[in-house]
């Protein structure tokens, strides 16, 4: 084992501070008996239990889940087909001013995303809220489906979906009962990080909502600009534990996957010496 | 009575007879991308249980066409018949053939079982039945112990036959096979040739190989088919493609040869006079004639050249003195290269049929080469 320098222990200390310093505080005081956000009182699991009792931040929250569930899956649909037609096609007119379409999103400012999306929807009339924030987040994190699945197709060995073909599947048989299998954990991989996208989006859908959908990034944002309370670090760190076990979880059957295929790749060698 | 293989192979020869119709049919194809010709009006015939060899360096067009066989591919213009049934527009999924690809191409989150199952999945064949196949095919491949593994748990080899066993299962009427023999190594390689070859024999199938190793083909096939910038130069059984090539090209791809320019002399019965650029008189059979002063080579393979210290009885008539410059040595037979007065380097081999020669050959030795009339053929320029 490497001795640590003082300059590396440093360093990491100031860098994981900087990073994780902001949450720890918002965790610990999510904690804090008083009401005062600023002074520590002891500590009190009292603001979870209001939180059951705030029922305008309970239905944001429900909304949140319910637009980034559906937006995560359509977008997860449309991305995953539009980096199988990025990859597969590469010999169609126009490719690559499509390719850069469909990232654009990725770069342009939120603002810009949000206000074009208000446009287009006041433009052709339909009614703001709910489903006109869950279009506007399937627009945005669609390329970011895209970007995942087409990565990993870039590695997928075309030959297998040819070998399908050849034994007699017609080729929507051959992209559930191959291609999909093949690159579902990417498009697992894509779902997640839409999901992730749409639950903490805040830009996007202030612009795009209406009467009556209010997401939970907008309930605490407008809360917050009365004051922090103790409910919002509550609800806060409620998040953060969600997406943290997501993340563990995620990591977690990746790594046990690899070790799996590792260990079958060696037993499959030592049975050939 | 039994009859053996070696006899069933030596009695086919479905080409030479004008009565058989052919299998497979390509009528001058051709397979342009962008303006690149990758097939250029080729017609080719390839008969029933036949073991055909497409053999050509990378890039000559031969995987293109078995890609269009397939239907992974299909023709600029020109037309391929199988069976009596033109193939165009018959997508690859309602074509009588399978194919074992170049990189297996196994399903990677299917067992063993269900990748050898998948092609029967697809016909709608009843499950028993489909049990009791896959079975037979394990077996055919000596793989039963493996069925339930994963692709990425078995060695190369196994995976060869797992490949194999898959492309079989349908009971295709002609197996097509990509460089099929390609990602293993030379030891196993020439074993899994002579499995191939029973393979095709035991069950009575067409086959069509691509390989780009004339060792390969010249084992397996019956016939072989030589291509180069997507045309057919040659095609004809491995010896006649060996000792009589139609070509200065076939001559040079196929195994080694010695190329001796020169200008034709005179035509004798069923002989060829040739008068070299070295000033050796060389006089081969030949059932072609070719016009007096035109330009001829004759191609002789290294085994035919004999190497002497007296000069043979018929110089200086396929004769010529030179000195030992190389010697190879590579256990089953010595390759010698042998530098004429002109300059050229002639190569000869020879057998080592005993363990030790008294007095051998050596370095800077003063010898003759010869060969015989019947030793090789003379090629149009």
């Amino acid at each position: 084992m490497e001795r640590w320098s003082r300059f590396n222990i440093a360093s990491v200390v100031l860098g994981f501070g900087f990073l994780y310093l902001p949450i720890v505080l918002l965790v610990i005081f999510s904690f804090n008996e008083s009401k005062l956000v600023t002074v520590w009182a002891g500590f009190s699991t009292k603001w979870y239990g209001e939180l059951w009792h705030n029922q305008g931040l309970l239905d944001a929250a429900w909304v949140t889940i319910r637009v980034a569930l559906i937006s995560a899956t359509c977008a997860t649909v449309l991305g995953t087909l539009a980096a199988l037609a990025l990859v597969r096609y590469t010999r169609f007119r126009g490719r690559v001013l499509f390719s850069g379409m469909v990232y654009a999103p990725l770069v342009m400012p939120e603002v810009i995303t949000g206000l074009s999306l208000l446009l287009l929807f006041v433009a052709i009339g339909l009614d703001r809220g709910f489903w006109t924030i869950t279009l506007a987040h399937i627009t945005f994190t669609m390329c970011f489906v895209a970007v995942v699945v087409q990565s990993r197709l870039l590695s997928f060995d075309q030959s297998i979906e040819e070998a399908a073909l050849d034994l007699g599947a017609t080729p929507v048989r051959t992209f559930f009962a191959i291609t999909l299998p093949v690159i579902a954990p990417a498009v697992f991989s894509g779902w997640v990080l839409a999901f992730t996208l749409s639950l903490d989006d805040l830009v996007i859908a202030s612009f795009t909502t209406g009467p009556g959908a209010t997401t939970l990034p907008m309930k605490i944002y407008s809360q917050v600009r009365l004051g922090v309370t103790p409910e919002i670090n509550a609800i806060c760190t409620i998040l953060i534990g969600i997406v943290a076990v997501g993340v563990l979880i995620a990591s977690i059957v990746t790594k046990r996957r690899e070790a799996q295929r590792e260990r079958d790749e060696r037993a499959a060698f030592a049975a050939i010496g | 009575m039994m009859k053996s293989l070696g006899s069933i192979r030596r009695s086919f020869a479905p080409w030479a007879d004008p009565a058989s119709k052919p299998f497979i049919s390509f009528r001058n194809v051709t397979k342009k991308f962008g303006e690149f010709i990758a097939v250029d009006d080729l017609s080719l015939d390839v008969y029933t249980r036949e073991f055909f060899a497409l053999l050509g360096a990378s890039g000559c067009g031969k995987s293109t066409l078995l890609r269009m066989l397939a239907g992974f591919e299909q023709p600029t213009s020109g037309e391929i018949i199988l069976d009596g049934q033109n193939l165009a527009g018959i997508p690859p999924y309602r074509r009588p053939v399978n194919m074992m690809f170049q990189s297996y191409a196994l399903f990677p989150h299917m067992t063993v079982e269900n990748n050898i199952a998948f092609g029967l999945k697809q016909d709608g064949m009843p499950k028993a039945d489909i049990a009791e196949r896959v079975a037979q095919m394990l077996k055919l491949v000596k793989l039963e112990k493996f069925a339930r593994r994963k692709p990425h748990q078995l060695s190369g080899g196994q995976r060869q036959r797992v490949a194999l066993a898959r492309s079989l299962a349908k009971r295709p009427k002609v197996l097509l096979l990509d460089e099929p023999l390609g990602a293993l190594d030379k030891k196993l390689r020439e074993e899994t040739q002579f499995e191939l070859m029973d393979l095709q024999q035991q069950l009575g199938l067409t086959f069509v190989v691509v390989t780009h190793d004339q060792e390969e083909a010249m084992t397996m096939a019956d016939r072989i088919a030589v291509m180069s910038h997507g045309k057919v130069i040659q095609v004809a059984t491995p010896a006649e493609i060996y000792e009589a090539p139609n070509s200065r090209f076939v001559a040079d791809f196929i195994g080694d040869v010695n190329l001796f320019d020169g200008t034709v002399a005179s035509n004798e019965n069923g002989s060829v006079r040739l008068e070299t650029t070295g000033g050796i008189p060389i006089r081969l059979a030949s059932p072609e004639r070719f016009a007096n002063g035109a330009k001829a080579a004759a191609a002789i393979r290294p085994e035919k050249i004999r190497i002497s210290r007296q000069p043979p009885a018929h110089a200086p008539i396929n004769a010529a003195e030179g000195e030992i410059w190389d010697i190879g040595y590579l256990g089953d037979m010595t390759v010698f290269h042998v530098r004429l007065k002109d300059g050229k380097v002639v190569k000869a081999s020879s057998l080592n049929a005993v363990r030790a020669v008294e007095d051998p050959l050596g370095y800077d030795q003063q010898v003759w080469i010869s060969f015989g009339e019947d030793a090789g053929v003379v090629l149009k320029d």
